[in-house]
């Protein structure tokens, strides 16, 4: 007699088959099991906030992650900033939703455009970014790469102050220096000082001097044709509000009959959650519920795949320098005898990977 | 900026234990007020992956006549494998072991899969059968070499084409009595390379006890012989995985049947071999352990299979070419190996 061996499969197997099931081989379920891992590994997300001081960045994270990252800070008066230059501050935290992990950390700038002279203010920032890179690099190069840590920053929100006519001078140059290296999605912060009619206003000459300056903000990816109309409709209206106006709160109010994060003054209140008040909620979506894993991908794709290149190079050009054919090198990789030129053309096509998104599709083969 | 308020935003704060110790952390995982939408993440994952596709390698070996490619049609309800119809053709036996790979892409519920089915005929087949399994160890080390190369290439692709063995099945005679010694000396060779999942071929010539017997038989060989088949002791990752794959590998091998012939038995069509004193129906699980294997291989533990050969035989692979080098030597972009595609 057969024992009949039953064991839990991770699919529930139907026991009586209709007909069309029959023809079922069962892997459509393959997109079940690859997730099934990453939901027990769960998922890290490491972003990155910029701006002046007192631009609402810390109210934005929190409103953002609903948590309280700066609980035991203190804040610097002017005297005290003087000689501060800019300082690189990591905040972790673990957010568990619906059974799903995120590591969350938030790098912070303060410091940064405080002083009198911000000569090269964001020099320490490139270079942090480019430290999470050559860790990485390091890591993926070596013998054991059961469980690198992942601490590239994956996008850095960038905070232009709403009192201006536009970007500053010291916004483009930080933007031009981070384009190539993060994925730079570029705010309006403390929208609540301006009227719709100046923010239109704002934002379209923001835009029109990113392209002017030729900053290569992150962009959003195409929706494929077969995408539902109402993502297409969002889709659209996202790219449109570039560069997003957005206030943050932490503190909640009472605002018709409900209880909501906002700004209570005088005049009104300004509801965070309100999307003809601000774009906080696009933001939200955006940056978590639509492209959080598109800007994983773009740093690991593009801006990590530059450095990479970059730094292959560089190796070359130094082992060539010496004249020594066994370099004891660190790290172990295969410098390739690639013209200098031949590397550049591929960096540039790196770059402009960055506007478009090709998804290798399949081929067919036959026999 | 003013001070915040928060006592009602955060309803407790308790201090939990972090899922990833070991970290700096400045703030303890709180409770939530509202919905952030984290979980949204593997929605956004589950569309790049679909729209990627999958591809899988499956490498199927044993002498000839033992039913493997009826076997991997059956499994994957298509002509995939070299010999598209039953007993036409000539089957030539080779001279020595041929490696070759046959790729379709098919389709289920909007999931493309590219599958590579690897032939190796020849196996076993010849009067002297030493080192038999030389040319399929340097295939498998071949496609492993490809991805190394390509991975650590300055202007790597994207998504490497992954043309790396994920699974090897392995077909066993089903004498009755025991493994072979070709049986044995291959799984020793080839386990700690590629995933094997050991299979009792033609099982319809042994009865359900004669079966059990026969099976219990082989576990112990393997035991003995110190061979790991899939999935293998060692990499169960924690105690869900390790009691659903204890039940696994109780159960195996697996004694199976295939056909490509369907049948009417009791008003259905079932997929099944007629013989004078009935059919044998190869989806039942009261006559063979078919439908096991295609759960088991397919729709739980086909990613599995991928991730063991991606994290461990390949990484093993690796760490060993690049301690024999002490650093790999500069190769030119143009050097590529031939493989058997």
């Amino acid at each position: 007699m057969t024992t009949n061996i039953r064991y839990k499969s991770r699919i529930p197997i139907k026991s009586d088959e209709t007909p069309e099931e029959k023809q079922y081989v069962g892997f459509a379920t393959l997109p079940n099991q690859v997730h099934r891992k990453s939901v027990k590994k769960g998922f890290d997300f490491t972003l990155m906030v910029a701006g002046e001081s007192g631009m609402g960045k810390s109210t934005l994270v929190n409103s953002l992650f609903l948590t309280d990252l700066y609980k035991d800070r203190k804040l610097l008066n002017a005297e005290e900033r003087i000689n501060q230059t800019v300082e690189i501050i990591k905040h972790t935290v673990d957010i568990e939703e619906k059974g799903v992990k995120l590591k969350l950390t938030i790098v912070d700038t303060p410091g940064f455009g405080d002083a009198v002279n911000n000569n090269e203010c964001w020099k320490p920032i490139t270079d942090y970014i480019d430290q999470q890179f050559e860790q990485y690099f390091r890591d993926e190069s070596g013998l054991n790469r059961k469980n690198i840590q992942d601490n590239r920053v994956h996008c850095c929100l960038y905070f232009i102050p709403p009192f201006g006519h536009g970007l500053r001078p010291v916004d483009v140059e930080f933007m031009k220096a981070l384009h190539e290296k993060v994925n730079v999605v570029p705010l309006i912060a403390k929208a609540d000082c301006l009227t719709p009619n100046e923010i239109k206003k704002l934002k379209d000459r923001v835009r029109e001097e990113i392209e002017r300056f030729g900053i290569k903000v992150y962009q959003f990816p195409e929706c494929d044709s077969d995408e539902d109309e109402e993502f297409k409709q969002l889709d659209k209206e996202l790219k449109e509000c570039c560069p997003l106006a957005v206030i943050g709160s932490n503190t909640v109010v009472e605002a018709r009959g409900q209880r909501v994060r906002g700004r209570l003054y005088p005049w009104g209140i300004v509801e965070v959650e309100n999307q003809s008040h601000c774009d906080f909620v696009k933001l939200r979506n955006m940056l978590i519920r639509s492209h959080m894993h598109d800007l994983k991908d773009v740093t690991c794709d593009v801006h990590y795949e530059n450095y990479r290149a970059q730094c292959i190079q560089d190796m070359t050009r130094y082992v060539k320098l010496t004249q020594d054919n066994r370099m004891e090198s660190p790290i172990p990789i295969l410098p390739l005898s690639t013209p200098d030129v031949e590397t550049d053309r591929l960096i540039k096509m790196k770059d402009e990977e960055v506007n478009c998104y090709v998804i290798m599709g399949n081929i067919t083969y036959t026999g | 900026m003013l001070a915040s308020n928060l006592p009602w935003l955060l309803l407790h704060s308790r201090n939990r234990q972090s899922p990833f110790p070991g970290l700096g952390h400045s703030g303890s995982g709180s409770t939530l007020l509202g919905y952030i939408g984290i979980d949204t993440i593997i929605e956004q994952m589950r569309k790049k992956t679909m729209k990627a596709g999958f591809d899988f390698n499956i490498m199927i070996v044993g002498h000839s006549g033992l039913g493997k490619s009826t076997l991997v049609n059956t499994l994957f309800k298509s002509q995939v494998s070299r010999w598209s119809s039953g007993w036409g053709g000539e089957h030539k036996i080779p001279k020595t072991v041929e490696i070759k790979a046959v790729s379709h892409v098919i389709e289920e519920g909007g999931v493309k899969m590219k599958l590579t089915v690897i032939d190796t005929p020849g196996f076993g087949d010849q009067i002297n059968n030493e080192n038999c399994w030389d040319p399929i160890s340097k295939y498998i080390n071949e496609q492993y070499e490809k991805f190394l190369k390509e991975e650590v290439n300055i202007a790597r692709k994207k998504r490497i084409p992954d043309t790396r063995v994920h699974c090897c099945l392995y077909f066993i005679s089903p004498t009755g009595h025991s493994l072979r010694q070709l049986d044995i000396e291959f799984m020793k060779h080839l386990s700690r390379v590629v995933n094997i999942i050991p299979v009792i071929a033609k099982s319809d010539t042994m009865t359900p006890d004669e079966k059990n017997e026969f099976k219990h038989r082989v576990r112990k060989e393997l035991e003995t012989h110190g061979i790991e088949y899939y999935p293998q002791n060692e990499f169960d990752d924690d105690m869900e995985d390790k009691n659903e794959n204890d039940k696994i590998r109780e159960a195996m091998p697996f004694a199976v049947v295939g056909s490509d012939k369907e049948f009417q038995v009791n008003g259905k069509r079932v997929l099944g071999r007629k013989t004078a004193w009935g059919v044998v129906e190869v989806e039942n699980p009261n006559h063979c352990e078919f439908a096991l294997l295609r759960d088991f291989l397919i729709r739980s533990h086909l990613q599995d299979l991928k991730e063991v050969t991606h994290n461990i035989h390949y990484e093993t692979y690796r760490a060993r070419r690049l301690n024999d080098n002490g650093g790999l030597h500069p190769i030119s972009a143009n050097n590529t190996q031939e493989s058997n595609l």
